[in-house]
């Protein structure tokens, strides 16, 4: 389903934190939203996932987002936090287990619907193999890929994932954007925030850069991963290449104080 | 231990226990007597004993018990903290200084529910001020700290009234009562306390999806079609209505609530839900046994069953973190 943001603000304590931004997201496409830290990515995620009230439309196909209760947006839109919180000595199974609450009726157990779908999320994240593990024993990185298969398994047509890829090892990081990517290629519609700029120049179909709660820009990474628009919105100049998979790009020093590398 | 076997054990346990309480007592009743006393045939004392004595009692215990065990191990969910207990939300408090203030103004004396009434309407006026601060501020910390906070006051308050009260001995039933105790406790104890708790526990057990999606945090949960609003007014006000009424009842009855959803977690697959079910019954069966045991130990004067859960209680719980600091979640 094509998710459109139009003209979104969010304030949090008075100040705000996202304003005016418009995206439209296709289904099939990988959207990363890029920018430094405090750029409000996060907040604009947050709201996506109906966790922040904001001002603007979001619609989801025909369906206005506003109107839609807590437990169908569920169905509708799964939400990755950035923050990885395991609160109890939970099996991995059990864990991901969680992402099918919302599809299954109060007090009944899992279906085999259910089951097929946790299988189906633990794979994709590689995780198959810590099926019987306690999840807090389990080291950061994979407690990472564990709490992506719950949103997986939750199998809805919009996942949000809000830097699911740090703290990851080079395979896993990729295994990650291998599984975003499959999804999309499923027919969903994800955005994912990064912060590692060779990820996104590789992995996402379209980046969405935001800068002071602002769009920066939108479009493919070609196009919006300029020299020019890295030292603006990062203070970063960057190394690139091309090879037959894409845009190879490698950020390399700090942008001089006259803008200059 | 798969949940049907882990449930059926302990429900066999709390019914034992219930049937050992009925059978223990200061009157020397044989086991024919006790039996043909509960079923209304027998001599006229025994049946007196059993039907008004002992079976509000051991009713009374195991509704109780259920009712902290249930709300330690949902209270303990909901803030994915092992330290939560039932009077972590300031309900037993304010319901011990409502109680505390009926002693105080002479009207426990004139009926059997002023008394449970006052108790009941501290912790409904607990539960007033929780929701109304956590609708405006709509945050469990806020919730919790309000909580402390109302413990503070409440108790506070009662030390005034223990300070202000008119003669020593008036003094010492406050004291007395708010140790905690199941003796002498009636049928319409039974019919004005089960009730309530009942309800509370209806309410807390429609939050156990809510209390599973919180494993994932506060975020996670509400992207899983949780609405925080209502998961805490259903746990804020089952636990109010199943402790309140329990300590309204029975005055305050530590330690079950904090010990027993420890004790039974490491036997479920660990989902706060699976939790609730087992410890409500482990519960029951250990207010059941120290209660039980309250009798026996000093047959003459009886020990308060508040005062011997906390005295097992406090040790155990010392003893269960150091030998498994690890395990405790």
């Amino acid at each position: 389903m094509r998710l459109a943001i139009d003209d979104i603000g969010v304030v949090l304590g008075g100040r705000p934190v996202v304003s005016g931004v418009s995206l439209a997201i296709e289904p099939g496409r990988v959207v990363g939203l890029l920018g430094p830290n405090g750029a409000g990515k996060s907040t604009l995620m947050r709201a996506l996932a109906g966790q922040l009230p904001f001002i603007g439309r979001m619609a989801l196909g025909p369906q206005d987002l506003a109107t839609v209760g807590t437990a169908e947006r569920a169905r509708l839109i799964a939400y990755l936090p950035q923050t990885r919180t395991i609160g109890w000595r939970l099996k991995v199974r059990d864990l991901v287990a969680l992402g099918r609450l919302p599809w299954r009726p109060f007090g009944r157990p899992a279906s085999a619907g259910d089951r097929a779908a946790i299988d189906r999320a633990m794979a994709m994240m590689d995780v198959t193999a810590l099926a019987e593990r306690i999840a807090t024993e389990l080291s950061g990185g994979e407690q990472a890929r564990v709490l992506a298969a719950r949103a997986v398994a939750q199998e809805t047509p919009v996942l949000v994932a809000d830097e699911p890829a740090s703290g990851l090892d080079p395979a896993h990081q990729i295994t990650m954007m291998q599984a975003l990517r499959r999804l999309a290629d499923e027919g969903r519609t994800v955005l994912v925030s990064l912060h590692d700029l060779t990820l996104a120049a590789r992995w996402c179909d379209e980046i969405a850069m935001l800068m002071d709660g602002a769009l920066a820009a939108a479009g493919p990474p070609e196009t919006i991963l300029t020299d020019a628009r890295l030292a603006d919105v990062y203070g970063v100049t960057a190394h690139r290449a091309h090879d037959a998979g894409g845009l190879i790009l490698a950020p390399v020093d700090l942008v001089g104080r006259d803008g200059r590398p | 231990m798969r949940p049907l076997a882990l449930n059926g054990a302990l429900g066999v346990l709390a019914l034992s226990l219930f049937v050992l309480s009925l059978l223990v007592g200061p009157a020397d009743l044989r086991l024919g007597e006790s039996v043909s006393g509960l079923l209304a045939g027998g001599s006229e004392a025994a049946g007196i004993i059993m039907r008004e004595i002992r079976l509000p009692r051991a009713l009374l215990g195991l509704a109780i018990g259920f009712s902290l065990g249930l709300a330690g191990a949902v209270l303990q969910g909901f803030l994915r903290n092992p330290l939560a207990e039932p009077g972590i939300i300031g309900v037993s408090a304010t319901a011990a200084l409502g109680a505390v203030a009926i002693f105080y103004s002479g009207l426990a004396g004139t009926s059997l529910y002023t008394l449970p009434a006052g108790a009941l309407a501290g912790a409904f006026a607990a539960v007033l001020i929780l929701l109304a601060i956590a609708s405006r501020q709509g945050s469990t910390l806020t919730l919790i700290l309000a909580g402390v906070a109302l413990s503070s006051l409440s108790g506070a308050l009662t030390s005034l009234v223990l300070n202000l009260s008119p003669n020593p001995f008036a003094a010492y039933e406050i004291i007395f009562w708010l140790l905690g105790s199941l003796k002498d406790r009636s049928m319409e104890h039974v019919a004005l306390a089960v009730p309530l708790m009942a309800l509370g526990w209806l309410l807390i057990a429609l939050s156990g999806r809510a209390i599973d999606a919180l494993s994932l945090g506060e975020d996670a949960a509400q992207s899983l079609g949780i609405h925080m609003g209502r998961t805490r007014f259903l746990i804020v006000a089952g636990v109010a209505l199943s402790v309140g009424a329990a300590t309204a009842v029975a005055g305050t009855i530590g330690f079950i609530g904090l010990v027993v959803p420890h004790l039974l977690r490491p036997l479920t697959d660990r989902l706060p839900s699976s939790l609730l079910l087992p410890a409500g019954l482990g519960g029951a069966a250990l207010l059941l046994a120290a209660d039980s045991a309250a009798r026996l130990i000093l047959p003459a004067g009886e020990l308060n069953v508040g005062v011997l859960t906390a005295l097992i209680g406090a040790p155990f719980f010392l003893w269960l973190v150091m030998r498994a600091r690890r395990e405790m979640l």
